[in-house]
């Protein structure tokens, strides 16, 4: 997993509550086996003014001029700055995969859907939960300035604004020690290879349905 | 010992190592595995040379993609239509093959729904945990098991490891006193739940049913409940252990038998929350309150009573709310004060992990005895949550019933909840669907989704619009 440090970059506005994760990335894209790919396909419905099919080539695509990331001003985003219960629905992970290949590298947002949540810490992605008056505040600053931008510092826990008011954010710690150094977490786990053989070993003996059928 | 609330006992008896940094290993009963969310999972143990932990923890199904058109299922996947889903399909069986992990093939007679079967071969035990990568593993907590869904990089982690790193979730309880009224189903509960306390309203929880009301229902109703815990937010859904769960369960293919199952039994009478037990939020319901519920926004809560009205935007005081009802409206292409009632159904959905088991199937077809479908409504599709629960239903005479009244009677699969394969809404079309989602284009492209139980769905096919299916069963 490519490591999360500190991030300075573009933010995008997506002004709606409870984006789920099949407007982040409908399902015909699904099919695909692979990880990656996915970014011409984010948000397809919104972004484009067709139905999109899987494997089509998106540039030739009608383009809805309304939608925010197809405005000029936000070319190159790589924040998403976003409202309440952000990636609710289904467990895709494709739904991470598609910001990620879109080249988003943090989603800002009052409050976020679990599953989701966990799948961003997976693949590089950050998820950072701000109040909703400073998620607020933020909206109002991005529409009112072209070219607006954020520093995300995770060591400090910290998001800049251009003026250099600092907002924290909290994280587990976990996550941040495997974020910050790109950490494979099955491995990880790897290492307690022991105390599961014999949390296996104790469960055979007190509950032996659980396991063998 | 302090009471421990069942949540608290499933975590307790499933945790293999708490860290220091506040993470923790919790150990994984029970792995079920389709063919969307698992290709690139596979590929990734490959690539790190790894190798499934514990291979009989596994459970394979091909079930979103798959074709539910009789004709096209008969020939396997060489007859698939859609080559980009014939090989994801294909995938999934070589995964299984090379690895070494069971999986229940596409004509197998209990191939199905990866949330129906689990419960219906008993590979999915009381007191298990239990997941998969889809949200609505949830489902599975109506046995007292911690279930629920997981991302692609937690099935290579779970493959890898038979662990999850999880966070511990808080508690809290759903309580429905009373009794549910005739005509309204285990699927009007939750949506009146997911009504009351919106689809974030269960983040960060796990999510118990309790109550008269739940304890009245049959395993497949309370099947119903946990599945929709996720649209809650709550990405598990419990109900505690009685003797209907272990009724169900008895002579399952991979259930224990003999003195084993009756000492298993005596453990999972155990699984339910204790008295006194402390839950960090506690939401009551009276069940008699409850009426059929129709959704008629692109969230699931965004739902009505049927005998109420389109909720008007003016009206709504919070400008994000407000916004949200608005675009609602637009997309679903209704009018803001219009009765539920006067919605047109262009086509009907009996089917999905939320309401394809044989009870779902028996309260429609109760509603579609002796009727027919409007000439307004283009389809009605019925779709069986498996091969099991098809076959149980035509034991019983109900896919003659469905074929009388104009339904088409397919084959099991996911279909038309989420349309992956051919099952689909066209543009505008109004959809009366028994399914769980009704976001934006989920059934198909610029469809129109009203998530309903499975009576008033097959009420809509018959009336051509939303109607409170207590009415025809009266008359």
């Amino acid at each position: 997993m490519r490591a999360f440090t500190t991030h300075c970059g573009i933010v995008a506005p997506l002004d709606r509550a409870n984006v789920d994760t099949d407007l982040i990335i409908p399902k015909q894209f699904l099919k695909s086996i692979r990880r990656s790919g996915f970014g011409p396909n984010l948000f397809d419905a919104l972004r484009y003014l067709d139905e999109g099919v899987p494997d089509a080539d998106c540039s030739a695509r009608p383009l809805n001029p309304e939608f925010v990331l197809n405005q000029p001003r936000y070319r190159g985003a790589s924040i998403l700055l976003a409202r309440q219960n952000f990636g609710c629905g289904s467990s895709r992970e494709h739904a991470p995969w598609a910001l990620d290949d879109y080249g988003f590298r943090a989603v800002i947002a009052p409050s976020f859907a679990d599953i989701f949540f966990n799948n961003c810490f997976k693949n590089g992605l950050l998820p950072i939960v701000l109040d909703t008056e400073i998620v607020d505040s933020l909206f109002r600053q991005v529409e009112a300035t072209g070219g607006y931008t954020l520093t995300v510092d995770l060591p400090a826990q910290v998001v800049v604004l251009p003026d250099g008011t600092r907002h924290g954010f909290a994280i587990d710690a976990f996550r941040k020690h495997c974020l910050l150094h790109g950490l494979d977490d099955i491995g990880l786990t790897l290492q307690e290879a022991d105390a599961i053989r014999a949390f296996e070993a104790r469960q055979r003996v007190e509950s032996p349905w659980l396991q063998g059928a | 010992m302090q009471p421990r609330t069942l949540y608290d006992k499933l975590w307790d008896s499933h945790l293999v190592k708490q860290r220091d940094d506040g993470s923790a290993l919790i150990y994984i009963d029970r792995h079920l595995i389709h063919e969307v969310t698992s290709p690139q999972a596979f590929e990734g143990l490959s690539l790190a040379g790894r190798k499934p932990w514990r291979l009989d923890a596994n459970l394979a199904v091909p079930d979103h993609n798959v074709s539910t058109d009789p004709e096209e299922r008969k020939g396997g996947y060489a007859q698939m239509k859609d080559e980009v889903s014939r090989i994801q399909l294909q995938t999934l069986d070589d995964n299984c093959e090379r690895f070494g992990i069971r999986e229940i093939a596409l004509n197998d007679r209990r191939q199905g729904i990866v949330h129906v079967i689990g419960p219906e071969t008993g590979a999915v035990l009381p007191g298990m945990t239990v997941v998969c990568g889809d949200s609505h593993t949830s489902t599975h907590g109506a046995f007292g098991c911690l279930a629920h869904g997981i991302g692609t990089s937690e099935v290579e982690h779970v493959l890898a490891t038979q662990c999850l790193v999880t966070p511990r979730m808080k508690n809290m309880l759903v309580r429905v006193d009373g009794r549910l009224g005739a005509g309204v189903s285990a699927k009007d509960l939750v949506l009146a739940v997911i009504g009351r306390i919106g689809t974030a309203g269960g983040t960060g929880y796990a999510l118990e049913f309790g109550g008269e009301a739940v304890r009245e229902l049959s395993m497949e109703g309370r099947m119903t409940l946990c599945n929709m815990a996720i649209e809650a937010g709550a990405r598990a859904g419990l109900v505690g252990v009685d003797e209907k769960t272990i009724a169900y369960v008895q002579g399952r293919e991979f259930a224990p038998r003999g003195a084993q199952f009756e000492q298993a039994a005596a453990t999972w009478r155990g699984l339910v929350s204790d008295p006194g037990a402390v839950f960090d939020r506690v939401v009551e319901l009276r069940a008699e309150d409850i009426e059929p519920q129709v959704s008629w926004g692109n969230s699931p809560e965004m739902v009505s009573a049927v005998s109420a009205t389109v909720p008007d935007p003016g009206a709504i005081a919070d400008a994000e709310r407000r916004a949200g009802v608005a675009r609602a409206l637009e997309y679903m292409g209704l009018r803001p004060g219009m009765p539920i009632g006067d919605i047109r159904v262009d086509r009907v959905f009996i089917g999905s992990c939320t309401n394809s088991r044989i009870e779902d199937l028996r309260a429609a077809a109760a509603v579609a005895a002796g009727r027919r479908k409007a000439d307004s409504v283009k389809q009605v599709l019925v779709v069986p949550g498996s091969g099991q629960v098809k076959a149980q239903a035509e034991a019983e005479g109900l896919d003659r019933i469905f074929r009388e009244a104009g339904f088409e009677w397919r084959e099991p699969g996911c279909s038309m909840c989420l349309a992956m394969n051919a099952d689909k809404l066209l543009p505008g079309e109004h959809c009366a669907s028994t399914s769980n989602r009704n976001f934006e284009g989920r059934q198909g492209h610029g469809g129109r989704t009203h998530l309903v139980s499975p009576a008033m769905a097959a009420a809509a096919a018959v009336a051509g619009h939303f109607v409170d299916v207590r009415q025809m069963m009266n008359g």
